[in-house]
């Protein structure tokens, strides 16, 4: 299994960042190729066609359904309101007359002759789509939105809630060993990206939301806090839609995990700037990580910062990587040498491994399956 | 591209795109059969950075190139015909990547167009995410939010025997067009949907659905009351998976142009193959593929084939999901060590978000084989409420799209007429040894009376399951020489008993003239070695109230295949199973039981 090794998450000092901003149906597109936006900046709307009422106007009426549009007041197409008359029968010699009223504020969207229900659109529902990210806009896709790009730091998380947002970034803890507390949270942290250390509790994420904080970024997170924070016990990995009131990107996994150097190094590096965040996760086909973008220009980095590896290249001896399972868990090392032949692990099973030295002189075997590239 | 002749074909390459993982395998005519000759696999290519499966397909390729030092890659080209020992003569390839086929079926009865439409959907490899009724209890705008929220990749609309009404067919319609669903993938193109409904109402379902969908109808898949007719609909799913789903997943526009054979769907697949060995040896068969993201169960019981899909429940995508459903507690019950809540909750999220990752330590093996036997055991539990029979009619199907029905809504799954289980998928097939499979089986299918247990080697099914529509010879002799595993023969009374109190006694007549006694207590596991091939003659006699087959506590006769296990006589219990509620005890117990067939290179204890 020569390729068995996980592809890391792309931490990139100064990378080109590319986001199609899409919305869910046809629509207008509301900026231009070269515009230079801004994350709040609306680039595209539509309006989503509203949902469908029902009512079975046959049975009402007391008519046969080839008969219903017949007793239409309210051709298929018109508007109607809530409670008006759509159709009316007349029986015994005009005496009674049945009604059906609309059930909602919309539109008679069509009458069934076979089943003799009436359908009923309620208003549309307006959508727009914003930059999500400062930058420029480089491609229009007609009618259905653009492709905005930025330059800048990009990091990507392993495990993300909530959706999209953006704020100026604060870290606020000094290490990336530290857990973020309460004694954590100033009251300077309203509308901010916040950075923490190793570790978060539900009950900080709660005083975080209470202080208006926008997102934060953490090292490691505990499955018992997610189900508390989220009130269900999270089956599959598909998040983003959360509305918590807070998006939470965990870089590391989880567990208490200090964050990654150059990931804690890289976010201070961002101290102060507008940053866009998204929460997303989607661990199956069509991955999706999530991540935070800071826009800034390359000069803005310390020098020591810039070099950016460009592509991933396969792991080789020399390449830094994570562990990603026990009993290494989170660990950083250095890959030093890469046996060909399949070594038997504790479990018995035969398997391709690498030694790694995580900075202690050893040779440590790890399964290659276990190991995850930190790429540059 | 074309597909050579059988006769012609020297080698064989074939790949499933698993969600996790994509398997390679090379089968090359040695004399007059064929056989496997390597395997290779790579993990699949569907996400970022690649986005493309053919990268995982070429990666899983080279590994096949490498150990079988044989060139079949000419740059990112798979060489065909094979020249000399360069390329090969077939490439075929199965896939679930991507969430598989996710499918919503509709039919006007819940329980009668309804499940017919969802037997013909589950049939063909699809999940089934929803069956929208017109007797669904749900309200009509409450179908609509439903559809539009479903994004599925295909529809399979059913309804009304030929000539009956068409009003609720009609409305069905109406509902869908009302809904006016997008497809799942590719924002670009119109969702496929499959009519197979009362032929009277085609020209309704047309006026109403060909502007928005793309609509294909077929021949109604309930005919009339007593008949199904699967068939049509099920060729239909999968001309349209290749057509429209396969074709916007991505690379896999590239990859379906490296085969002359469809890309089949991998549950379809593994059910062509089940199907076969129940056909040919005449028995009832259970098969299991437990594999990243989905657990599928197949059946055939009285010549009847079954199959259902559990989406949610899987050893690494959806391996929290096992744990959301199963309960901590029934995970914990199957680890004969101490572990903490908190712990065991980040492991398995931890596996969730690197779901590619493997077990270094045997603690952790044991832990991902608790957490398998949950996942089998819902996932069987799922499978024998969905394998009931239609209500009170007579039936005329074929063996692959048939229920029995001869009583209603019965389960047709019976343990105690189980001749042979199969196991197969990552944590069966790949477990470092053979008796940690069959415990896994045992614990979770818990089977009665007397049955063979066996695992797919290396998890190939699929592929020979693809291989058997082309080249049915060469699937078969694969299939018996290098696929199935089988494991030994299980024999497990039915009924209460005391613990430490003799079970059961057994006169073994071994091949080899041989003789043995032995007894066996309640609550224990015995393991008898009986070789591969080989058979050994048993008289089983249960003791008052148990049953192995022939009655509470009458002896039974009965020849039992061995196998790389052996026979296991599992004195545990059934109706009821269950482990002690006492913590130390139920340690004791596991460890025991672990002990008796060897499981784990060191004794594991509390």
């Amino acid at each position: 299994m020569a390729h068995s090794y996980t592809p890391g998450l792309k931490v990139s000092a100064f990378t080109t960042v590319r986001r199609e901003r899409k919305l869910p149906l046809a629509g207008s597109v509301l900026v231009s190729v070269g515009q230079a936006v801004e994350a709040e900046t609306i680039v595209a709307r539509t309006e989503l066609p509203g949902n469908v009422q029902t009512v079975n106007a046959a049975n009402i009426l007391g008519v046969l359904p080839e008969d219903v549009p017949d007793c239409l007041v309210k051709p298929v197409g018109s508007a109607v309101k809530k409670g008006e008359s759509i159709a009316e029968s007349r029986s015994f010699f005009g005496l009674f007359r049945s009604k059906v009223a609309s059930p909602t504020d919309g539109t008679v969207e069509n009458v069934s002759t076979v089943t003799g229900q009436a359908l009923i659109r309620e208003p549309p529902i307006p959508v727009e789509v914003d930059a999500y990210v400062d930058g420029k806009v480089v491609e229009v896709h007609e009618k259905q939105g653009v492709t905005v790009e930025t330059r800048g730091t990009f990091i990507q998380g392993i495990f993300g809630i909530g959706g999209e947002t953006c704020g100026v970034l604060h870290v606020c803890v000094a290490g990336p060993g530290e857990a973020l507390t309460e004694a954590n949270l100033g009251s300077d942290v309203r509308g901010k990206v916040l950075v923490g250390g190793s570790h978060v509790t539900t009950s900080v994420l709660r005083r975080a939301i209470q202080l208006g904080a926008k997102a934060i970024v953490i090292g490691g997170f505990d499955d018992q806090d997610l189900r508390e924070f989220l009130g269900y016990d999270l089956g599959v990995a598909i998040t983003g839609s959360e509305e918590k009131g807070l998006t939470l990107v965990v870089t590391e996994g989880f567990g208490e995990i200090p964050m990654a150097g150059r990931t804690y190094e890289l976010l201070r590096s961002c101290e102060g700037r507008k940053v866009s965040v998204s929460g997303a996760t989607q661990i199956r086909a069509g991955v999706l990580r999530p991540e935070i973008v800071a826009p800034r220009l390359m000069e803005a980095l310390p020098p020591e910062a810039r070099a950016d590896g460009g592509e991933p290249e396969g792991l080789t001896v020399g390449s830094l990587i994570r562990a990603i399972r026990e009993p290494y868990f989170g660990r950083l090392g250095k890959v030093v040498s890469l046996p060909p032949e399949l070594v038997a692990l504790e479990t018995e099973a035969k398997v391709r491994v690498l030694e790694v030295d995580f900075g202690d002189g050893k040779r440590t075997t790890l399964p290659r399956a276990n190991v995850e590239m930190i790429e540059s | 591209m074309t597909i050579p002749k059988p006769e012609s074909i020297q080698s064989i390459l074939a790949t499933d795109c698993g969600s996790t993982t994509t398997k390679a395998i090379l089968i090359e005519r040695r004399g007059d059969e064929y056989r496997l000759i390597v395997r290779g696999e790579a993990p699949t290519t569907v996400e970022a950075p690649f986005e493309d499966v053919t990268r995982g397909v070429l990666n899983a390729i080279m590994e096949v190139e490498e150990l079988a030092g044989r060139k079949i890659l000419d740059g990112e080209r798979i060489i065909t015909p094979q020249s000399g020992t360069q390329g090969v003569d077939l490439y075929i390839s199965t896939s679930s990547a991507g969430g598989g086929l996710q499918m919503m079926v509709s039919g006007v009865v819940k329980s009668m167009t309804g499940e017919s439409a969802q037997r013909a959907a589950l049939g063909a490899g699809a999940i089934v995410m929803d069956v929208i009724a017109s007797n669904d209890g749900r309200l009509p705008h409450q179908k609509i939010k439903r559809i539009r929220q479903l994004r599925p990749d295909m529809i399979l609309l059913s309804g009304g025997v030929d000539g009956g009404t068409t009003s609720h067919v009609a409305e069905m319609a109406e509902l869908l067009a009302a809904a006016d669903p997008k497809a799942r993938l590719g924002a670009g193109y119109e969702l496929p949907v499959i009519y197979a409904g009362n032929k009277d109402a085609r020209k309704i379902v047309e006026e109403r659905l060909a502007h928005k969908t793309a609509l294909k109808i077929t021949d109604n898949l309930r005919p009339v009351l007593e008949r199904e007719n699967l068939t049509p609909a099920r060729d239909m799913i999968h001309d349209l998976f290749m057509e429209h789903v396969m074709a916007h997943a991505p690379g896999y526009k590239k990859l379906m142009t490296w085969s002359p054979v469809p890309i089949m769907p991998t549950p379809g697949a593994v059910g062509l193959i089940i199907e076969t060995i129940a056909r040919e040896e005449s028995i009832s068969v259970v098969g299991v593929d437990i594999g990243g993201a989905t657990t599928d169960v197949f059946s055939v019981f009285q010549g009847v084939f079954n199959r259902t899909v559990s989406a949610n429940l899987g050893m690494s995508y959806s391996v929290s999901n096992v744990l959301a459903e199963a309960g901590l507690p029934n995970i914990l019950r199957w680890v004969p060590f101490e572990i903490s809540e908190h712990d065991l909750r980040n492991r398995i999220k931890n596996k969730m978000i690197r779901p590619t990752t493997i077990p270094q330590t045997l603690e952790e093996l044991i832990i991902e084989q608790a957490i398998s036997r949950e996942a089998l055991r819902l996932a069987f539990e799922q499978h024998k409420a969905l394998a009931v029979g239609l209500k009170g009619v007579q039936q005329e199907r074929t063996i692959s799209d048939t229920f029995e029905q001869t009583a209603s809504g019965e389960t047709l799954v019976r343990l105690d007429h189980l001749d042979l289980l199969v196991g197969s998928g990552g944590v069966l097939s790949h477990a470092p040894r053979r008796a940690q499979a069959a415990l896994m089986l045992l614990d979770a299918f818990l089977p009665e009376h007397v049955t063979e247990l066996a695992v797919d080697s290396i998890f190939m099914m699929p592929q020979l399951g693809v291989l058997s529509t082309v080249h049915p010879k060469a699937a078969k002799e694969v299939f018996e020489k290098d696929c199935l595993i089988r494991l030994g023969s299980s024999v497990a009374p039915v009924g209460p008993g005391k613990d430490g109190v003799t079970a059961l006694r057994v006169s073994l007549e071994f091949h080899d003239g041989r003789r043995e006694t032995l007894s066996v207590p309640y609550g224990y596991l015995k393991l008898v070695a009986v070789p591969e091939g080989q058979t050994v003659k048993a008289a089983v006699s249960p003791e008052r109230g148990l049953d192995v087959g022939a009655g509470k506590g009458r002896e039974r006769e009965v020849t039992l295949k061995g196998g790389v296990v052996g026979v296991i006589f599992d004195c545990r219990g059934r109706q009821p199973f269950s482990l002690p509620a006492d913590r130390e005890r139920r340690l004791s117990k596991l460890t025991e039981w672990n002990d008796a067939l060897d499981v784990y290179p060191v004794a594991v204890r509390a």
